[in-house]
């Protein structure tokens, strides 16, 4: 009886200890809720809408032009559901992938064509896309095994101060998330609603244009796009945005 | 708040803004100008219009704003035009929707841009003729991370 | 990939005098003009001059934008429906570029 009280106790205290993070949703407006959930207002539909014309469009260039995305993967609806959830994902190769890199793998493996450039609006498109399939579902990487390695980085690199201003990115992001920096209230930085429409971007942009942005923002070296650096952040950042809701496209200021 | 530090409180605010240190932003007189110029110099009346933005818009590239008139939108009764001004904007017009009566209901809603703090005006033209009109402050803040990327 | 992409939406049936809401969003940048590049040099204005709603062929709403509305366009607005029909969504910008989308109206008791 002690031990199963014992026991439970655990759980609940694990329970607590792992309840997903808030996020960044509750900090919008409630105008700006409002266009983020309805999806004939929300601007970033616009990229979906896109990338699901893409999914059934053969690529330009290439060896095999008849090889579309519906191809292999027929209804994006049924195959895509869950797959941005459990994005970034350690390759067979030992590679980290993130959405925008598996798709550029497929493109370059599978299709024998260019990969999309970040910020192209094909990769965002079809990044919005297939994340869209994954709406409401929890967010739940791997971080052990091949993933370990990289998990490490990720972490070491969220927690290192950097830049003129010298602030690491949990300073902000743990310490002091729910404060306001000026007008802004600053989030837990999950990452669970990219690729987003920024406000300040007028478009729809990828988790690494933010991340350019924040390194920016303290002063720091920005690391290209699709860098070892963000990608292994970015596996961090989905740790820490476990059991959190995909929200993609997210609205955000 | 005296005119020179209203103008440099403008100037400033335009620099910041990523504006050409050339563009003019407007006052309220090219807002009235432009509301004489709708209106033929006809009176405006306070009343049937609402006017629903935000009172702190937390980013000016894109404000919610949404414009309802009292109206039956009858055959004989209808809104002809909504018109959304701005008295700060370099242009003092934003936009204006033409209706009439296969509207249905004279409600119209879009986001807009605002360069700064301002009253922003909703014009309503009837098909009497009349106008009416509703203003509403609107505080427009920066993002904190102001980006550059 | 075409820069033109938009979407609307609208019920589909409905009654006789019945008002319907419809909501139309367009890709656009809506460039001012204001805007300077990194060298320093102005962005050329590129902006959606006109929004037109033909209803059976006929023009029903319209709207005259400026570069006072926001990127990538939203319009909410209202519909009265009368007879079954096409419902043609136009936007044209300063360049002459016209994007259409048609939805169908079906009008029954």
């Amino acid at each position: 009886m002690i031990r199963a009280l014992l026991l439970a106790a655990a759980l609940l205290a694990a329970q607590a200890w792992s309840d997903p993070l808030p996020s960044g949703t509750i900090w919008l407006s409630d105008a700006l809720k409002a266009q983020q959930l309805d999806p004939a207002v929300n601007p970033g539909m616009l990229w979906v809408d896109a990338g699901a014309r893409l999914w059934n469009e053969p690529p330009v260039t290439g060896p095999s032009p008849g090889a579309t995305c519906a191809a292999c993967h027929a209804a994006a609806a049924l195959t895509m559901r869950g797959v941005a959830a459990r994005f970034p994902a350690v390759a067979d190769d030992g590679a980290l992938l993130n959405l925008e890199g598996r798709i550029n793998r497929c493109r370059s493996e599978h299709q024998g064509v260019e990969p999309w450039p970040y910020e192209s609006d094909e990769l965002l498109a079809m990044t919005a896309f297939v994340a869209r399939q994954s709406l409401g579902m929890p967010i739940d990487v791997a971080v052990d095994g091949p993933a370990a390695g990289h998990f490490e980085r990720g972490h070491k690199l969220f927690h290192l101060r950097q830049g003129q201003l010298n602030l690491s990115c949990a300073q902000c992001h743990d310490d002091h998330a729910g404060r306001r920096l000026r007008g802004d209230v600053i989030s837990y930085g999950l990452g669970n609603g990219y690729p987003i429409y920024r406000l300040e971007w007028q478009s729809l942009g990828s988790l690494h244009r933010r991340l350019r942005a924040c390194s920016l923002g303290v002063r720091a070296i920005q690391f290209d796009y699709g860098s070892p650096e963000y990608l292994s952040l970015e596996l961090f950042l989905a740790w820490r945005a476990r059991d959190v809701a995909i929200e993609t496209p997210a609205i955000r200021r | 708040m005296s005119t020179r530090r209203q103008a440099m409180t403008r100037l400033l605010a335009g620099a910041c803004l990523g504006f050409a240190p050339a563009i003019v932003l407007a006052t309220p007189a090219m807002r009235d100008q432009a509301i004489a110029e709708l209106t033929g110099g006809r009176p405006v009346g306070n009343g049937k219009v609402t006017l629903t933005i935000p009172a702190i818009a937390e980013n000016g590239l894109s404000v919610y704003t949404t414009v309802a008139v009292d109206s039956p939108m009858t055959e004989t009764n209808y809104v002809r035009a909504i018109h959304l001004l701005s008295e700060e904007n370099p242009i003092a017009r934003l936009a204006s929707f033409r209706l009439g009566p296969d509207a249905g209901i004279a409600q119209v809603s879009t986001n807009i841009r605002l360069a700064a703090s301002q009253q922003v005006t909703a014009l309503a033209e009837l098909s009497d003729g009349s106008f009416w009109q509703d203003s509403k402050p609107v505080v427009v803040t920066l993002a904190a991370c102001i980006d550059g990327g | 990939m075409a820069l033109a992409n938009a979407r609307v939406s609208m019920p589909d049936r409905a009654a006789p005098g019945e008002v319907v809401e419809v909501k139309a969003l367009m890709r656009h940048p809506m460039e001012t003009g204001y805007r300077l590049d990194a060298m320093g040099r102005p962005i050329e204005r590129h902006i959606v001059e006109r929004f037109r709603v033909r209803y059976d062929g006929r023009e029903v709403f319209s709207i005259d934008l400026t570069q006072g509305v926001a990127a990538n366009p939203f319009f909410a607005f209202f519909l009265k429906a009368t007879r079954t029909g096409k419902v043609t969504f136009i936007w044209e910008d300063d360049r002459g570029e016209v994007t259409t989308v048609t939805k169908s109206l079906t009008v029954t008791e």
